[in-house]
């Protein structure tokens, strides 16, 4: 197994002219929680997609959790976890059938299942919830959930793709909590986010304006570089050169 | 009169479990732009499908422009906008045809109020021939902008705008209406995102369908619970967990890369004594400072008294 959960060298897409991710170079550490922040339009997505295994890159290599985005699409997939805002889990489900559903598809076994879901439940505090519609519950306690679900599996990554969005400000922080304390179990995490501050939270920061990736550092020597008091200034002064139209 | 009133307005759509929205009352002035802020699930659209005439409240009354939102329903649809959370235009139609259709439906042109929306169309009028459906989300949100303008209403309902917006697109949208304030359109805009909350000339924090405060973003920050402090140390997420376990400390949470914090209200707590506990923990680089809350930290503030 590599040191690094990614590793990415002149990582490119096209779509016939239009280049969607320009040579992109960038290595995450295990264990690290990379934020991964870009204006809409930059590319975040379709880079995101390329590492989970969901779309051929058109040049460059890229390697996450040792295996090769080209040929090893499969293993990527049973080695990571995924969740969205839009998509995360399903809603005329119950907490526990969630659970089961995901863990099923994860590859746990009936006896990993089992205990792996009353922890779980337990964890989170969701025991007189535990039948409910996920459709009923609060948007935070679906998010936490939904962490929690994507990282059932003990993966060496996950990906949130702007998992707090819309959520409400205490609720955001116990999200990051659950991020920091997989973080300390050694699952790497790789993050999108239009909240500023969260990107304070990350311990580096890539930063994308029209398919490249224009700065990369911690959030303190971003703020150095970019003479910035804040993140939100950073970001703003990064994606105000963007030529690309956002879309 | 003002020209948006709710009073005491409550709405369920189950039988069990808390209501949508519960005793909500508040007015809004003729030319003034009203914030409403608060998380997914605070009842923010449930408001504004009720004051469009689009759902009935179970208790209460509401007024736009005047009009009853019951008895003169058909009044209101015509002098209003209303630019829902969920991008509703029709897909299949250009931009153009979008644009058109809106206009022909209030019985005006796109020529007649061609002003209002001018600066904004331009951005989209370079790809007017393409759908609805194929446009990206920034440009999904400048049509749906000119087409709740397109017969120049007397009010306009924003709900959740600039939703999944990154943070440059988010600040021209503000100064958009900023813009169409100038032109005396009365706005009621709602967003997740409390640091938009400044721009607003009042606003009103909700959360689980109850008015939290209502008032300018000054006087809801001059308002705040006693004092507020930001700490600094060399790592941060092993300060909040040790500040956390400190008996004085009321609230504590991250706030970007420093920590803000308020003690307890018992006279017994100071910040001296705090930097000190955390020195004996092998806190290194520690600093504190009394900080101006913002909208963020009042409405944590107003949460966690409720929990």
């Amino acid at each position: 197994m590599s040191e690094k959960a990614i590793v990415c060298k002149d990582l490119t897409k096209r779509f016939g002219d239009f280049v969607a991710v320009n040579h992109i170079s960038f290595d995450v550490d295990q264990g690290e929680i990379f934020g991964f922040l870009g204006a809409n339009g930059a590319g975040k997505t379709t880079a995101m997609r390329m590492l989970c295994g969901l779309s051929y890159p058109t040049s460059g290599e890229a390697a996450v959790a040792g295996y090769n985005v080209f040929k090893q699409q499969e293993e990527i997939k049973r080695n990571i976890g995924y969740m969205s805002q839009k998509f995360s889990l399903y809603e005329t489900l119950t907490v526990k059938e969630n659970i089961r559903f995901y863990g099923g598809v994860y590859g746990l076994s009936d006896k990993q299942l089992k205990e792996k879901g009353d922890e779980l439940i337990t964890k989170l505090g969701l025991e007189k919830e535990a039948k409910m519609m996920v459709g009923s519950l609060p948007l935070g306690w679906k998010q936490k959930l939904a962490f929690s679900v994507a990282i059932i599996h003990q993966p060496r990554i996950v990906f949130l793709d702007e998992p707090t969005g819309g959520v409400d400000p205490v609720t955001r922080r116990q999200f990051w909590d659950l991020i920091y304390d997989a973080a300390g179990s050694g699952i790497t995490v790789f993050v999108t986010t239009h909240y500023m501050d969260e990107a304070e939270y990350c311990n580096r920061i890539s930063v994308m304006v029209d398919g490249r990736i224009d700065a990369l550092d911690t959030p303190a020597n971003l703020k150095k570089q970019f003479d910035a008091t804040s993140m939100n200034e950073v970001f703003y002064a990064l994606a105000r050169t963007a030529k690309r139209s956002a879309d | 009169m003002d020209t948006v009133i709710l009073q005491h307005v409550s709405k369920s759509y189950v039988k069990e479990g808390p209501p949508a929205l519960q005793d909500v009352s508040f007015s809004v002035k003729k030319g003034e732009l009203f914030g409403l802020i608060g998380p997914d699930g605070a009842g923010k659209s449930t408001i504004f499908r009720i004051l469009t005439t689009l759902l009935l409240s179970d208790k209460g009354s509401a007024t736009v422009a005047g009009y009853d939102v019951v008895k003169n329903y058909h009044e209101i649809r015509s002098c209003v906008g209303y630019m829902p959370g969920k991008f509703s235009l029709y897909q299949d139609l250009t931009i153009e045809e979008n644009l058109h259709f809106f206009a022909t439906l209030f019985g005006t042109t796109v020529e007649a109020n061609y002003a209002l929306i001018k600066d904004i169309y331009e951005q989209i009028a370079p790809f007017k021939k393409r759908r609805a459906g194929k446009l990206s989300g920034g440009m999904k949100q400048k049509l749906a902008l000119c087409c709740a303008l397109i017969h120049r209403p007397e009010v306009l309902f924003l709900d959740e705008p600039t939703t999944g917006v990154d943070a440059v697109s988010r600040k021209e949208f503000w100064e958009m209406l900023q813009r169409l304030k100038a032109e005396g359109i009365t706005i009621v805009v709602s967003t997740p995102y409390m640091d938009e909350a400044s721009l607003c000339e009042r606003i009103a924090l909700i959360q689980t369908g109850q008015i939290l405060s209502i008032n300018t973003p000054a006087n809801i920050i001059k308002a705040y619970p006693g004092k507020l402090y930001a700490l600094m140390a060399t790592k941060v997420h092993l300060l909040l967990k040790d500040t956390r376990q400190y008996a004085g400390i009321n609230l504590c949470y991250a706030a970007g890369d420093k920590l803000h914090l308020s003690f307890k209200d018992d006279g017994k707590h100071h910040p001296a004594g705090l930097l000190s506990w955390l020195e004996s923990k092998g806190q290194q680089g520690v600093r504190i400072e009394e900080i101006t809350p913002d909208i963020e930290d009042c409405f944590i503030a107003k949460t966690s008294i409720h929990e």
